[in-house]
């Protein structure tokens, strides 16, 4: 292990979190779009919807980490990848947008056939990003990106068979993923009643599904790999990486097996699992060429830089995980669902905010927009400006703090105790 | 491109910024008193949070993308020097999100407490984030931690070359000034327009007073920031200065213009007031500054675009501030809300002025540092993509953002329509 390696396995392990988090979230909008007509449709679109509101964000932004760690460890590599690559990266950024924009949306529908179209095109664009970043893979994958400033052919760099497979292999992978997880949450809620048990054992058929499809692509993937990426398919079969495919095949038979048994939370991680070992392989079989042409040691960025990021990204997991960790315990609890609700007290009954001294908090105020100006206008020096900016910013909520509260209790006063109108 | 997504995404920034502080405040409001009004409107303003939220989300993803999309060659040199960053901006964003949906799916299911705690971290994690971007840009504006060596940059030391840049802090705590104001002034302008058409019951009135004293205090305040920003800029940047002032040749004792036309090397139709500039940048009225012709005119950033928003952001920033002090001397001297129909008039307008003024004052000093993308370092030119096909892309791009603008209108429209009771 070099420490020109490190920010790579931080990069592989984002990649992890997102094909396994945001995959799912893909392959539920992938759901959406084969959902059928009707009211079954709409439930299965809706239990889709819900399920992954509350995480998508979340997840969604490993891309970003992956992404602003590989452009800072290995920047040569990140600019060879967008500028040769840049069409699937465009259709992927499109794809983004309007997924994005279809969920914001979702919001504001009154009525279903609305809220229909939006899943609609929340459905194509689940479809056609994860394809668009699998074709990015595979052209790497298949040594199609050559270093520099978009020096790779544009077209056919991201349109060979290995690109293609790895595509499909992102879609069918979501799907399965996504099957799983609602299969899981439907699984969570089905105290509910028939309807509930009724969309479990639908999951639970698409998982099924879904699963020997992705398991078959997978297999007729080494096959494609062998013409097309003859070196890759050899590290794969002789290396270290071929632990991570048994490993891989493995855990997706198990999942296969615990699926239909329905035991689903078991489920999620041997199939998350099956998905990480794949690009371990991946990334075993590859090392150490990062690009055609360049090594990962090559494309590394200065001593100091990867010091930097690795502190980094490590202090930021500190926080990161105990906070996702609680994400995912209160979603995987039920306590964010849609449906689930008791009602909160609130805490006091009291009058509005005590006026706590409104004609002090306003002096104090005066006082620390004249310091301000003193010290950040007139005054030169550097720690004068510091205490500038402090004086002005506590002008600020001293002002807020002595106006608004007086002021809101005299409004209410004002309306009496009529309530307020719709 | 990259300053049309720009463009789409700053304002929800601000939102990002200012949106979770006013929320907090007025959850806060509830759990003191216990007043459903403000649990209600602690709702609303939370749907068009969630909202903007996942715009800004893509957005900003977008723009991440277009790093890569656009300026490989600036992210290949550089990406060592400037990338911690965006590394950190990452994480704040991750909490920023993952809170964010705590926080809206946990209005009815977790405790009061807990709701309200789960809500911090958004405030917080929309403050280090703009600091992270925000030192970015300060950097590409005064590139400093690092030596460039036949085209690579080595020696490289990424926290020198963002934290310890004398560029961050005007620069942030300007933008982080203008989050509240844009989101002040827009907020208020909703109920301003509610004012106007008849709807002035209790709770548009809270809904108003908020984000307005918070606007008016504030937007006083930017004026000064906003000269301590140009008192930076006028020693480390002197061409930018020049561009923004329309100085062609380098002058002691320089005027200063208002309005007016750059053409030729001089200001045309403008309003002169003798030595003001050198004043304003240099507390000497005498004091020397720099003109454009100090650099070959390849050098020179597009004087007019960069004059002309420059002058834009400022007068809307006077304005702004207008708004704000003729407010702030109605509540101290008659204790209550203005009545005339002209202020909500022209509150109403605050908001997309502000919105204006926030673009423009990213015009100035994107556009005043060209033709560099890293000043004195590297040339917009050599940074930009050699992919073909960009008009395509940007045609593309361009439509769908008017379809995402559309969009939000049209969802902003929904949820302000949406009837109380549903959201309660």
């Amino acid at each position: 292990m070099h420490l020109y390696e490190l920010p790579l396995i931080f990069v592989l392990l984002g990649l992890v979190f997102y094909v396994v988090l945001a995959g799912a979230d893909f392959g539920a909008g992938f759901w959406q779009l084969f959902a059928g007509s009707g009211p079954r449709g709409a439930r299965v679109r809706d239990h889709a919807h819900d399920s992954m509101a509350p995480v998508w964000e979340a997840n969604h932004v490993w891309l970003i980490f992956v992404l602003t760690v590989t452009w800072t460890a290995y920047p040569s590599a990140f600019g060879a990848i967008a500028s040769t690559l840049s069409i699937p990266l465009f259709i992927a950024a499109i794809g983004i947008i309007l997924r994005g924009a279809a969920y914001a949306l979702r919001a504001g529908t009154a009525t279903a056939r609305e809220r229909r179209t939006l899943d609609t095109v929340f459905a194509v664009s689940s479809i056609l990003t994860p394809f668009a970043l699998g074709t990015m893979v595979g052209a790497i994958a298949a040594r199609r990106v050559p270093v520099g400033n978009a020096a790779g052919n544009l077209l056919s760099s991201w349109t060979g068979p290995t690109s293609i497979l790895v595509g499909v292999l992102a879609i069918a992978t979501s799907a399965y993923l996504a099957a799983v997880f609602l299969a899981a949450d439907a699984r969570r809620s089905s105290a509910g009643g028939a309807a509930d048990r009724e969309l479990e054992a639908s999951f639970r058929m698409r998982a099924l599904t879904a699963g020997l499809i992705a398991g078959a692509i997978a297999l007729a993937g080494i096959a494609v790999l062998h013409s097309d990426a003859h070196p890759l398919y050899h590290r794969l079969l002789h290396s270290d990486a071929l632990a991570g495919l048994i490993v891989s095949l493995l855990a997706g038979l198990l999942t296969l097996e615990l699926v239909r048994r329905s035991r689903f939370e078991t489920a999620r991680y041997t199939a998350a699992l099956a998905v990480a070992a794949v690009i371990g392989g991946w990334a075993l079989a590859q090392n150490p060429i990062l690009l055609r042409g360049l090594t990962v040691r090559q494309a590394a960025a200065p001593h100091d830089t990867l010091v930097v990021v690795i502190v980094a990204v490590l202090a930021g997991a500190v926080i990161l995980f105990p906070s996702l960790a609680l994400l995912f315990r209160l979603v995987l609890r039920g306590q964010l669902d849609h449906s689930a609700a008791a009602a909160a007290r609130p805490l006091g009954t009291g009058s509005v905010i005590s006026a706590s001294a409104p004609g002090l908090l306003a002096r104090v105020a005066a006082a620390c927009l004249l310091a301000g100006f003193g010290f950040l206008t007139i005054a030169e020096a550097g720690w004068a400006h510091a205490l500038g900016v402090l004086a002005l910013l506590g002008f600020i909520v001293c002002g807020f703090l002595a106006d608004v509260p007086a002021q809101l209790a005299q409004i209410a006063r004002e309306d009496g105790a009529a309530p307020p109108e719709g | 491109m990259q300053a049309l997504s720009f463009s789409v995404h700053i304002p929800l920034v601000c939102f990002g910024i200012a949106f979770p502080t006013m929320i907090l405040f007025v959850e806060w409001l509830y759990l003191r008193s216990g007043d459903q009004l403000y649990r209600t409107l602690a709702r609303r303003w939370t749907r068009v949070m969630a909202a903007l939220f996942a715009i800004g989300v893509i957005t900003g993803t977008i723009l991440s993308f277009e790093m890569g999309l656009l300026w490989p060659a600036f992210t290949s040199t550089f990406g060592s020097v400037f990338g911690l960053g965006f590394a950190v901006e990452g994480f704040s964003f991750f909490m920023e999100a993952i809170f964010i949906g705590i926080y809206i799916y946990g209005w009815d299911r977790l405790s009061p407490r807990a709701h309200f705690l789960s809500g911090i971290p958004i405030a917080i994690a929309g403050v280090s984030g703009s600091l992270m971007v925000i030192s970015v840009n300060a950097w590409m504006n005064h590139p400093s931690g690092f030596r460039l060596v036949a085209g690579k940059a080595v020696d490289v030391h990424p926290l020198t070359a963002l934290f310890a840049n004398s560029f961050l802090w005007p620069e942030l705590v300007h933008m982080y000034i203008a989050g509240y104001i844009v989101a002040g002034f827009l907020l208020a302008g909703a109920y301003a327009i509610g004012r106007l058409r008849g709807h002035w019951s209790r709770y548009e009135r809270t809904a108003l007073a908020i984000p307005l004293t918070i606007a008016a205090l504030a937007s006083p305040v930017q004026i000064l920031i906003g000269d301590w920003a140009a008192r930076d800029v006028a020693t480390a940047q002197p061409i930018k200065l020049a561009a923004l002032e329309g100085l062609h040749a380098t002058t002691r004792g320089a005027p200063e213009h208002l309005l007016g036309w750059y053409t030729e090397g001089q200001v045309k139709d403008g309003i002169a007031i003798p030595k003001l500039l050198s004043l304003l940048a240099f507390h000497n009225p005498n004091a020397v500054v720099k003109g454009l012709d100090t650099v070959p005119a390849d050098r020179q950033p597009p004087v007019n675009v960069v004059r002309v928003s420059f002058q834009l952001m400022v007068g809307i920033g006077t304005m702004l501030a207008a708004i704000g002090a003729f407010y702030l001397y109605v509540r101290i001297r008659r204790k209550r809300l203005p009545e005339s129909l002209w202020f909500y008039r022209a509150l109403a307008l605050a908001g997309p002025a502000s919105v204006v003024a926030l673009i423009a004052g990213w015009v100035t000093t994107e556009v005043g540092r060209q033709p560099w993308v890293v000043y004195k370092v590297m040339l917009t030119n050599q940074a930009v993509t050699g992919a073909s096909g960009i008009p395509v892309g940007y045609a593309t791009l361009a439509l769908v953002y008017v379809g995402v603008a559309i969009g939000v209108v049209w969802i902003l429209r929904r949820l302000a329509r949406m009837p109380m009771d549903l959201v309660v």
